[in-house]
């Protein structure tokens, strides 16, 4: 994290090269990296996905770039004023309705903010978190042999995610840097897309017999959680499975935990676990165990499609699984495993399916 | 051989004929009536409150126009119990005393079915038919008041029809004064149910009149008490209508052979001369030639297959076309009006076709397109049928006028039209088909038939129409356009400026420059329509430069586009295609270029122009050439 100072000096320079376009009778504009997946790119040194050379000009010779270059100056005066000189934050709802008082530069959504907020964080080349900016929602949660010290804002916490939380496990804080490991036990960490695996996994005590830190994504993955899978595995060493429903949206909530995910790609290198493997539900798994299945919606189908022209799925195991479903025309859930008895999944698929992948 | 005989399956046979005989009596008019209900209109509820207020109607505007009257018409609904209780009131010609009760209480009546003249009514059941089912579910007679002119005293009768013989019951006759200088007032009481909200209403169907007969008042009074008055837009009477003489073209063999039985003339040549339109002396010669008929046989004596050797030179020989001032079209500029006075638009786009033939029968074609104002943009477009001046309600997805509208393609004109069919946008078309002979497909007259010709006709008008509205819209663009960047430089600007100067604890930067640029630009916009897994782009380039602009603009995508429009030049390159387009524009002039990609493959990278300096150019990176 960088400190206030720092923050506000680099919004401050973005402001004045746009002062000095007006000055110099330059048609202001920035220029920020195209946020499509025709624009992200592999990074072969940090093994993840980026943004390319495709930019998108903001320029005030339109409406739309005028207003948005509007609500930029608004939003930057906020973030100082407001923010870094007074140590203080707000969360991305917050700043949608703080907008209310704008006037002609009032956001129309929460996801117009929320996306500015991301390109102050590219021009910036900072994060949210430098502006003192939270996400609403709670990080999710991890329950296995993992030992940890938070500082929270009432002291340090030593906490122990097996033997000193509940059933529902340790909640990630929004700042994952504020956490420590002290000691583990695991083996591997598996994360889950549904709560529903999440419990079952530990109802069965899977955790325990197979020394899994077990972390639940809650569909798709916070920031928080994305930072604390990569941390897990780059810190401990760890390797890290993931385990989703078998449709192409899950198949997208993996690749934004292994690749990075085409809206935040400027932050990869702080979000991304590129060893992490994905183990199932692979619809080779729905002819092989014969699972349940619902049929693929259309737009299921155009989800599948366009991950064949997506880079991230550019390999010939995706492009064999993705060719397999569209030919099925199915997908499976996590939970159609329960269909051959509550302890199947825990009993025979997981533990068959990680020593495939060479973890167990 | 059939003949007397004295077998006994033979006297089997008379006898069971005999029997039959005993049992065949003539079908009473009312009987007729019950079963041929939907084909007079009078199959549901609403639309038998509505038949005879609509042959009431047209019988006045008919009756009005052919003595030169500007019509006003009072049509009046009420309730009396479970009853409606309707007036229709014109100020036309009146009717002579000695014909009312057969117009009203006679089926089959009328002075219009051996005409060929564009007419409203044609067969002579409308208004009777009225009566007889208002004398049916009510029991009780019509009345009717008549006056032929300021000198004459006004004829009152009370009618029924005679169901048994198709002839009128006169139950009352009086001559009595009316203050009305001329006129004929219809009364009667019947079985139905008023609605105002629908398409297929007295209301709509009124208002509808209204549009395509400018030159008309009429005035509603409905059964709240509620008064509605169509004004006249126009003093100007529409152009009359001429009784013409059959075309040969179309006519078949049946048709001929009639008319060769109960001609008056004595020598073929002089009957063909006299009967058709369209032919001379010449061509009555040439005719007997090909047919190897002699001129001076008397008519009546053809036989079939002479008859037939007729007809087949009629298709040989060249004939001029049927002559065209029978039919009255209501002309532009009347549509134009009808349409702005019922409709707040804000474009009208008219197109009146030339008179065309088919089946002998002379036809002519007037479209009218209204585009925005209070027209609703959600949903299809509302269509206006009309033949021959009166408005078509029903049965609008079997009528070819609708037809031809689904075979436009309105996309080019634009208008979205998903899934094919009827368009949909802020718009309403207007058809009208005159003809001496309307091909219906029931006597109904709710539809006009799929006449290829019609159809084909009614496509022309649309497209012409369509044109007119491309170039509107094209223009309205320029100028919101235009707008757009007045409220840039008045509005955003200055606040950016102040923004950025404040958080600088600097000066205000000068806007000007920049304004100076803004205005003056090369301006390139995309949209994207998605439309049956098709994604439609539309590429506006506007030249809002003082000076004019050539320039090539680059498209690169995944894959060849389809129905691109100018077409372009296309390169491939690496996996991708550019398209390219060389484009001059003048000051002021603007252009839109369009093409479909399968939606999943829409992906796109900013447009680019090649040849114009980067501060000129907004909407699109440029590249120096």
């Amino acid at each position: 994290m960088s400190d206030p100072e720092q923050a506000q000096e680099k919004l401050l320079s973005m402001v004045e090269s746009l002062y000095d376009q007006f000055q110099e009778g330059i048609v202001p504009y920035l220029a920020l990296p195209s946020r499509t997946k025709n624009n992200i790119e592999y990074d072969k040194d940090g093994e993840v996905w980026v943004y390319g050379d495709q930019k998108s000009l903001r320029s005030v010779k339109t409406i739309r770039g005028a207003k948005s270059l509007l609500r930029t100056s608004h939003l930057v005066e906020l973030l100082i004023k407001e923010h870094l000189r007074h140590n203080r934050g707000s969360t991305l709802r917050e700043i949608y309705y703080i907008s209310e008082n704008w006037d002609l530069a009032k956001f129309g959504e929460q996801g117009e903010s929320d996306r500015l907020v991301e390109d102050l964080e590219i021009v910036t080349s900072l994060q949210r978190e430098d502006f003192h900016v939270r996400p609403e929602e709670d990080g999710a949660t991890v329950f296995g042999p993992l030992e940890i010290r938070e500082q929270t804002r009432r002291g340090m916490r030593d906490i122990h995610c097996q033997e000193d939380v509940g059933e529902a496990g340790y909640q990630i804080p929004f700042n994952v840097d504020n956490i420590q490991f002290k000691d583990h036990d695991a083996r591997l960490v598996l994360a889950l897309e549904t709560g529903g695996m999440y419990a079952r996994l530990i109802e069965n005590g899977f955790d325990q017999e197979y020394d899994v830190i077990l972390v639940h994504l809650k569909g798709q993955p916070a920031r928080s959680t994305r930072r604390m899978i990569r941390r897990l595995s780059l810190e401990l060493g760890l390797p890290v499975a993931v385990f989703t429903d078998g449709d192409p949206w899950s198949y997208r909530i993996f690749a934004s935990v292994a690749y990075g995910s085409i809206k935040s790609a400027h932050l990869s290198d702080y979000l991304v676990t590129p060893s992490a493997q994905f183990l199932g539900v692979q619809p080779t798994d729905i002819v092989d165990y014969d699972l349940s299945t619902d049929k693929l919606t259309d737009q299921d189908l155009h989800a599948l499609r366009s991950e064949l022209t997506d880079p991230r799925f550019e390999t010939d195991y995706w492009k064999e699984q993705i060719k397999l479903q569209l030919d099925l025309k199915k997908k499976a859930e996590q939970q159609a495993f329960a269909g051959k008895g509550l302890d199947f999944v825990t009993k025979e698929y997981l533990p068959k399916r990680l020593s495939e992948m060479g973890l167990i | 051989m059939w003949g007397p005989s004295s077998s006994p399956l033979f006297s089997l046979i008379m006898e069971i004929a005999e029997e039959l005989a005993k049992q065949q009596r003539a079908i009473s008019v009312a009987e007729f009536f019950e079963k041929n209900r939907q084909i007079l209109g009078f199959d549901s509820a609403p639309r038998s409150l509505l038949t005879p207020v609509k042959e009431a109607v047209d019988n006045a505007l008919d009756a009005c126009e052919e003595m030169g009257i500007l019509p006003d018409i009072f049509v009046q609904i009420g309730r009396r119990g479970e009853l409606f209780h309707v007036v229709v009131e014109d100020n036309g010609p009146g009717i002579v005393t000695e014909e009312v009760p057969r117009v009203f209480a006679k089926l089959l009546y009328g002075s219009r079915f051996h005409v060929l003249k564009q007419s409203r009514g044609q067969q002579g059941i409308g208004i009777s038919a009225g009566v007889l089912y208002s004398q049916l579910t009510t029991g009780k007679p019509t009345r009717v008041i008549s006056k032929i002119g300021p000198g004459h005293k006004a004829c009152r009768f009370q009618l029924m029809i005679n169901t048994a013989t198709n002839e009128p019951e006169i139950l009352e006759s009086v001559v009595q004064d009316w203050d009305r200088p001329h006129g004929t007032r219809v009364e009667m009481e019947l079985e139905g149910s008023y609605v105002r909200s629908r398409r297929q209403s007295i209301y709509s169907y009124l208002k509808n009149v209204a549009i395509v007969n400018p030159h008309a008042r009429i005035t509603l009074k409905e059964p709240d008490g509620n008064v509605e008055t169509f004004e006249r837009a126009t003093e100007k009477l529409p152009k009359p209508a001429y009784e013409i003489q059959p075309h040969p073209r179309g006519l078949e063999l049946g048709g001929l052979i009639k008319m060769l039985r109960y001609t008056e003339k004595r020598k073929l040549s002089s009957f063909l001369k006299g009967t058709f339109s369209s032919i001379g002396t010449i061509t009555a010669q040439e005719l007997c030639d090909l047919a190897e008929l002699d001129s001076n046989r008397p008519p009546s004596e053809l036989t079939y297959r002479e008859a037939q050797r007729l007809i087949e030179a009629f298709r040989k020989v060249r004939l001029k076309s049927p002559p065209t001032d029978c039919l009255s079209p209501i002309g532009e500029e009347l549509i134009r009006m009808g349409l702005d006075k019922e409709y707040r638009v804000d474009f009208v786009a008219t197109s009146t076709r030339s008179v065309s033939v088919y089946s002998g029968n002379p036809f002519l074609v007037e479209v009218g397109l209204a585009y925005g104002g209070e027209l609703k943009s959600d949903g299809k477009v509302g269509v206006l049928r009309f033949a021959n001046r009166v408005p078509l309600l029903y049965q609008q997805g079997g009528c070819g006028i609708t037809h031809a509208i689904e075979n436009v393609s309105w996309r080019t004109y634009s208008l979205s039209q998903p899934g094919g069919g009827i368009p949909t946008g802020p718009a309403g078309i207007l058809v009208h088909v005159a003809s001496t002979n309307i091909p219906f497909t029931s006597e109904s007259k709710d539809a006009i038939a799929d006449v290829p010709e019609i159809v084909s006709e009614v496509e022309l008008g649309l497209k012409d129409v369509g044109r007119k509205l491309r170039r509107h819209l094209s223009r309205q663009n320029a100028l919101s356009a235009r707008r757009e960047k007045e409220e840039i430089i008045r509005t955003l600007l200055p606040r950016i400026a102040e923004k950025l100067a404040d958080l600088l604890d600097r000066e205000k930067p000068d806007i000007n420059p920049v304004v100076a640029k803004i205005m003056s630009s090369l301006l390139v916009k995309r949209k994207l329509v998605l439309e049956n897994g098709q994604t439609l782009v539309t590429i506006e380039v506007a030249n809002y430069t003082e000076s004019a602009r050539s320039f090539r603009l680059h498209e690169m995508l995944p894959l060849e586009a389809t129905s691109v429009d100018p077409s372009a030049r296309v390169v491939p390159i690496g996996d991708d295609y550019d398209h390219l387009w060389d484009i001059s524009l003048k000051p002021g002039e603007a252009r839109r270029l369009s093409y479909a990609l399968p939606a999943e493959e829409a992906r796109f990278s900013d447009l680019v122009v090649e040849g114009q300096p980067s501060d000129v150019v907004a909407g699109a990176r440029t590249v120096e050439t």
